[in-house]
């Protein structure tokens, strides 16, 4: 067999400076590092599209889950709740007052059920090549987006059927997205890496999804709570405060996001932050306990 | 900038491998022990003590007080048996586990290439792994778009680029991970026994591969058990033993005393036996080597062989192999080829290989005996690798008072003559 001959160019492109990495043990809680995070953010682009690409690969019904999750949960919602239990809903239909928080929260939960079971899912990248390991779990979350995106297009055309029209406040969804974004990454970072040491995480996942969604006023207007100081303490679940917020910038409720949203932002990124250190510090055992 | 690229000092890792347990004293002790341990643990996992949690005690040093430097431009290969912590030591120097004490300081992007292919996605196709494999080991995107058309020709698989991964033949896979990786660019690589997969083929290009990028002055540590690939591509070795390094220096120098530890063992205390396969229900349990002149001035080799089972097996075929002590293939014998087929294994048997003039047909030497039993053409049951070393005497062929020697004159010693035709 006869070998190729390769030309190799003949300058190496410019590079940086060389650097020096100094290996040596760490003790303790450690820095996040957010400049090397920037710096793998190629790494971190390709694993998100890896993510979007691979998820509907060999399925029939391919990106059509992303809807079909939310919005049968929708139908069975406004069957049970709201045409049996008649569940008050601020005065919109049933069917558009749920759907219009399962696109959120199914965001939210898949993120959450995705980033807890990314690091394990990643065991071989981990074992083998270095990076900083916050990469897996942050693209696993914004890896979600895209469905999020092809639920909130069929959000829209049932505010067309309804009749129902936006309000200005919708410059307000980006942020309000970004607050369920950073639960779902806080919440994510913490329990994917308790889930490397125990797997009793991967169990625990579904458990906690659910009792979070009926702690989150999904089915049920957040207005049943007619305390002040309650509701206000009821943004410690910032899904509350996303929910309702997406309601009163999409639908004209007067759930407008004052003090609770602010609860909520503070709880999230509370979550965020003890999830990112609790992770750097756990993050030199992955390689050898995944 | 000083011209050194990696400088290791005092580095030690620590596994913990568990298995410690307290003793229970009592039903009682027990059962408090199983409701409160839950807990105990919970409670360590919270406060960041990985191992703690898992109740993990009995610890090893996979390495120990290991220093040495390499200097820009070095290619230094890394030797030893299996375990003997270097594959942990390239983990280290990567970055992907932390060492337990010392440290290393290391000048320059490091690449390692601890594995061929690591995070192929099957469901994507060859052409977006490239991207995302590259990306994986550190490339940017603007670099492999350059590369790409080169790696593309490496691998040999243009026209499967658009095929998914997952409907490549496993040697395909091969191809194009090494191909991503034989295309990095860092100044530091270090690479671990990724020689060893695909044919022969291959293993010549890749191996060509390693000599080219080691030839443009970049670092590369490199890890193996081909003795003739690490004496092909690196000055330097250092050989680890234990966790510890034995020996570092020249290449010739470090594998000639590695290989003969490694081979120094007798016939009876050769280590590895008794080996056993608790699968199989099987067991090597000896071996002995007789080497006895016969009464025509040559030698015959007997090679005697204990075959322990847990039970009855019936139709097994026992076969050996001769190495050098480089690795490389002498003489197989094959139970398929040679249909010595023993019938029934009544829980132990005694077999002897005999080879008469055995110097007749092999130069005189050094050779390597490895072991192994199987179903022939159907499973392997147990292999005993490089059980001992056998020296075949050398001859003296031609009557001259030289000998044929493997070292010099190869495996065959011919009784190749010249005729002298007169004008």
């Amino acid at each position: 067999m006869a070998e190729k001959v390769h030309s190799r160019p003949v300058a190496v492109p410019e590079r940086d400076p060389i650097p020096v990495v100094h290996i040596a043990p760490s003790r303790g809680w450690v820095s996040l590092r957010l400049r090397e995070l920037w710096q793998y953010r190629e790494l971190f682009y390709f694993l998100t599209w890896r993510d979007v690409k691979v998820r509907y690969k060999q399925t029939v019904l391919g990106a059509a889950w992303a809807i079909i999750q939310p919005f049968f949960t929708m139908v069975v919602f406004s069957l049970f709740f709201g045409q049996l239990a008649k569940v008050p809903s601020d005065g919109i239909p049933y069917p558009i007052f749920s759907y219009a928080a399962l696109v959120p929260w199914t965001f939210f939960a898949n993120g959450l059920s995705q980033s807890s079971n990314s690091l394990v899912g990643s065991a071989n990248l981990i074992k083998k090549v270095y990076f900083p390991r916050l990469v897996v779990p942050l693209s696993s979350v914004i890896s979600g987006v895209v469905d999020f995106a092809l639920a909130f297009v069929v959000l829209l055309g049932m505010m067309l059927f309804f009749g129902i029209a936006p309000t200005a406040n919708v410059i307000w969804l980006p942020l309000l997205l970004l607050l369920a974004f950073v639960t779902a990454l806080g919440v994510g970072l913490w329990l994917s890496a308790m889930n490397v040491q125990f797997r009793d995480v991967r169990y625990m996942v579904p458990f906690l999804t659910q009792f979070w969604m009926f702690a989150t006023p999904i089915a049920y207007p957040s207005s049943l709570i007619e305390n002040e100081t309650l509701r206000l303490l009821y943004g410690l679940n910032p899904m509350a405060g996303v929910v309702e917020g997406f309601r009163w910038a999409l639908l004209n409720t007067d759930t407008a996001p004052g003090p609770m949203v602010l609860v909520s932002a503070a709880a999230a990124l509370a979550l965020l932050v003890s999830g990112a250190f609790y992770f750097r510090r756990m993050e030199k055992t992955f390689a050898d306990v995944v | 900038m000083s011209d050194v690229a990696v400088r290791v000092e005092g580095l030690g890792k620590q596994y913990r491998i568990g298995g410690k347990r307290e003793r229970y004293r009592t039903l009682r002790d027990t059962l408090a022990d199983a409701f409160t341990a839950p807990f105990r643990r919970a409670g360590r996992l919270l406060r960041g003590q990985a191992y703690g949690a898992a109740g993990l005690e009995e610890t090893i040093w996979a390495l120990k007080d290991v220093s040495f430097e390499v200097k820009h431009g070095e290619v230094v290969g890394i030797i030893g048996r299996n375990g003997a912590g270097k594959s942990t030591l390239l983990k280290v120097l990567s970055r992907i586990t932390e060492p337990t004490e010392g440290y290393a300081d290391v000048y320059g992007r490091v690449g390692s290439l601890l594995e061929v292919g690591t995070g192929f996605h099957p469901e994507l196709t060859g052409r977006e792994n490239i991207y995302l494999n590259g990306a994986i080991l550190g490339m940017t995107r603007a670099e492999i778009d350059r590369k790409f058309d080169e790696i593309v020709d490496f691998a040999e698989i243009e026209r499967f680029m658009d095929t998914p991964v997952k409907h490549y033949s496993s040697g395909m896979g091969l191809r194009l991970g090494f191909a991503v990786a034989a295309h990095l660019e860092p100044e530091i690589l270090v690479v671990d026994e990724v020689l060893a997969v695909g044919d022969a083929a291959f293993q010549k290009k890749c191996l060509g591969k390693m000599g080219e990028v080691a030839g443009e002055g970049r670092t590369v540590l490199l890890v193996s058990h081909n003795m003739a690939a690490i004496q092909a591509l690196c000055h330097q070795s250092i050989w680890i033993e234990g966790g510890r390094v034995n020996q570092n220096g020249g290449t010739q120098k470090v594998i000639e005393s590695y290989l003969d530890s490694a081979y120094a063992w007798t016939t009876n205390t050769s280590g590895i036996l008794p080996i056993f396969s608790q699968t199989h229900g099987i067991g090597i349990t000896g071996c002995s080597v007789h080497l006895d002149p016969s009464n025509d001035g040559y030698t015959t080799l007997r090679i005697e062989i204990e075959i322990e089972t847990t039970r009855i097996l019936k139709r097994i075929g026992l076969g050996i192999t001769l190495t050098t002590t480089e690795g490389t293939l002498v003489s197989m014998v094959d139970p398929y080829v040679t249909e010595d087929i023993i019938d029934r294994v009544d829980h132990r048997c005694r077999c002897t290989f005999i080879c008469d003039e055995i110097d007749r047909y092999l130069a005189g030497g050094d050779y390597v005996l490895s072991i192994w039993v199987e179903k022939p053409r159907v499973e392997y049951l147990i292999r005993a690798e490089k059980v001992t070393k056998i020296t075949i005497p050398a001859r003296d062929l031609f009557g001259t008072g030289r000998h044929f020697q493997l070292q010099r004159n190869g495996f065959v010693p011919l009784p190749m003559r010249l005729a002298i035709e007169a004008e």
